[in-house]
């Protein structure tokens, strides 16, 4: 049945006590995503460490059990990694999400397979990718700007 | 009186079947309604039979196709008890408000004028006023909202001043469903010389509206939304007001004679419409405005006001379900919350079941953040819809605890 395989457990579970909430007052990157469509709004503050990886991320919004799970999930498996990393994990995933490329469950992927149910769903596919084009147009964002000194913060508006 | 079974066998579409043979409760009519036979059909015939364009061919086919566009406008004027000319058509609601806040509104308003809104209006209503206010710094006030979800009247005595230029209110909202004391309204508004402006979209497809007696300045209506195609809306404005206003679009149509540097426009309406109209979907407005008045408009309001009262009923059984809206007095839009569950799971829960509702802020941000919730769902009634439809509604509701498992977490 459709609809167990959207709603598995392990999403539930992350809907329901998602994982890396609150804030960064100190934060090196500030991204909000927005979907007009139904209103989901997260924003993302990322800190980096000496090494330029990710040491702390955390979000604040509301929305659909599939776009909090997925991105507690995301923010779980993008810490520790460097900011070229994420990028390339994500783009991984989006191409999943996009069903352009076969789900893993193997390392990093391993909780995130669970969001497979989502392809079922074409309009649902919005919801699961809101927290990760969110987390890539921040870390882009820096990147372009990585010689000053200031802080990013940027909105999209999700589209895809 | 009131034959369901016959509205329903109407409606080709609710014929069909929807996720693996599941029967179609579709109950999202405050979005887009479906549409009748007659109507398909008419539209069918126009381009099957006499598709040419209209005031402009002197050719047998050219005057077919102008008296239908033309006899749509007489059908439209008479629902909703107007003078032919008064009646202008758009592609909808939207841009018929779009029309008078741009053309009334540049010629009207100075810096400093007001314009008084409702936090419940559809962003359709917002937007175009927001727009013209920056641009002619004229200042945007709002009734106050109170609880459950209606209109704080009492107030509009501090807030309509002679700086009080224009007044633009929904008469039944599509998110609360609460029907607004209008006529009230409008007389405070006339009272200080405020033009106004009545939001219909949710109003004249569900009851008897009556521009003469409400008395009101402006009146816009979507044909989508009452069974009529997409892309054809109203505008219903008084005489001398459409007179005084200058056009909004320039083009084929609204002219009467033109130079290279300059121009006379056409008397109302056709001085607001510029360019080839959306023909088909003229004829089939007037085919669904037959349609309504058959079934009768205080027939449809009898069955919606016995449909909403049930509905009510039978949701509010439902576990950890909050209801939006007034109790009484309101049109046959439900909006609600289930527990934690977000409106876009419990739509996607529904689906399944082959229950269509919306999901989101229903073009209501302001008002859906007055509520305090991230979004809603919304169960929205028309003339094809039954208690069937909306014990399908309550028994589903029931799979959505189910998923989210309210009580295993608590």
């Amino acid at each position: 049945m459709k609809l167990n395989e959207l709603y598995q457990t392990i999403i539930l579970e992350h809907y329901k006590e998602p994982h890396n909430v609150g804030e960064l007052l100190n934060a090196d990157i500030e991204s909000r995503g927005y979907n007009e469509s139904c209103g989901d709004d997260v924003r993302l503050f990322v800190k980096l460490d000496d090494e330029k990886k990710i040491d702390e991320i955390r979000f604040k919004g509301k929305g659909c059990a599939i776009s909090q799970s997925s991105t507690s999930m995301m923010t779980d498996a993008i810490k520790g990694k460097t900011i070229d990393e994420a990028l390339l994990f994500v783009d991984s995933f989006k191409s999943m999400l996009k069903g352009e490329k076969q789900f893993s469950d193997e390392g990093d992927y391993e909780e995130l397979s669970s969001l497979k149910g989502v392809l079922e769903f074409p309009v649902r596919v919005k919801c699961a990718t809101l927290s990760w084009n969110t987390v890539r147009n921040g870390l882009l964002q820096f990147k372009s700007k990585e010689n000053e000194t200031t802080k990013v913060a940027t909105t999209i508006h999700d589209e895809e | 009186m009131f034959n369901t079974e016959k509205i329903i066998s109407d409606f080709p579409i609710l014929q069909r079947k929807v996720n693996g043979g599941k029967r179609l409760v579709y109950l999202d009519s405050a979005a887009t309604s479906q549409k009748p036979l007659s109507v398909i059909k008419a539209m069918d015939d126009y381009y099957r039979l006499y598709n040419a364009n209209v005031h402009r061919g002197v050719y047998s086919l050219g005057y077919e196709a102008t008296e239908a566009y033309e006899l749509s406008r007489k059908k439209v004027a008479k629902f909703i008890n107007a003078q032919t000319e008064n009646i202008i058509f758009t592609r909808n609601a939207s841009e018929a408000i779009n029309l008078v806040a741009s053309s009334w509104g540049r010629a009207n308003f100075r810096s400093g004028d007001e314009i008084l809104l409702t936090p419940m209006e559809h962003h359709s209503n917002l937007i175009p006023w927001q727009l013209i206010a920056q641009q002619t710094g004229a200042k945007l006030k709002f009734i106050p909202l109170i609880e459950p979800g209606i209109l704080d009247i009492e107030q509009l005595p501090q807030l309509i001043s002679e700086k009080t230029k224009f007044v633009s209110v929904v008469h039944s909202s599509n998110t609360l469903g609460t029907i607004n004391p209008i006529e009230k309204i409008i007389s405070h508004a006339h009272a200080y010389g405020a033009k106004i402006l009545i939001d219909a979209s949710q109003s004249v497809p569900h009851f008897s509206v009556d521009v003469q007696k409400l008395d009101c300045d402006f009146l816009v209506f979507s044909g989508h939304k009452m069974c009529a195609p997409t892309g054809i809306g109203c505008l219903f404005g008084k005489t001398e007001l459409l007179d005084a206003m200058p056009p909004y679009m320039g083009g084929g149509e609204m002219i009467s004679e033109v130079q290279l540097e300059f121009s006379s426009y056409r008397e109302i309406p056709w001085k607001f419409e510029a360019g080839t109209p959306n023909i088909s979907a003229a004829i089939g407005l007037g085919v669904a405005v037959d349609y309504l008045s058959s079934l009768g408009m205080y027939n449809i309001r009898q069955h919606e006001i016995e449909l909403t009262n049930y509905a009510l009923s039978v949701l509010q059984e439902v576990d950890e379900i909050e209801m939006y809206g007034p109790t009484e007095n309101r049109g046959g839009v439900i909006s609600f919350n289930i527990g934690d569950a977000h409106a876009h799971d419990v739509s996607t829960i529904l689906d399944e079941d082959g229950i269509c509702v919306r999901a989101g802020h229903n073009c209501t941000q302001p008002l859906v953040r007055w509520l305090g919730v991230p979004a809603v769902a919304r169960a929205s009634f028309y003339v094809y819809n039954t208690k069937e439809d909306v014990d399908a509604l309550a028994a589903s509701l029931k799979k959505v605890q189910e998923v989210f498992s309210f009580a295993a977490a608590k």
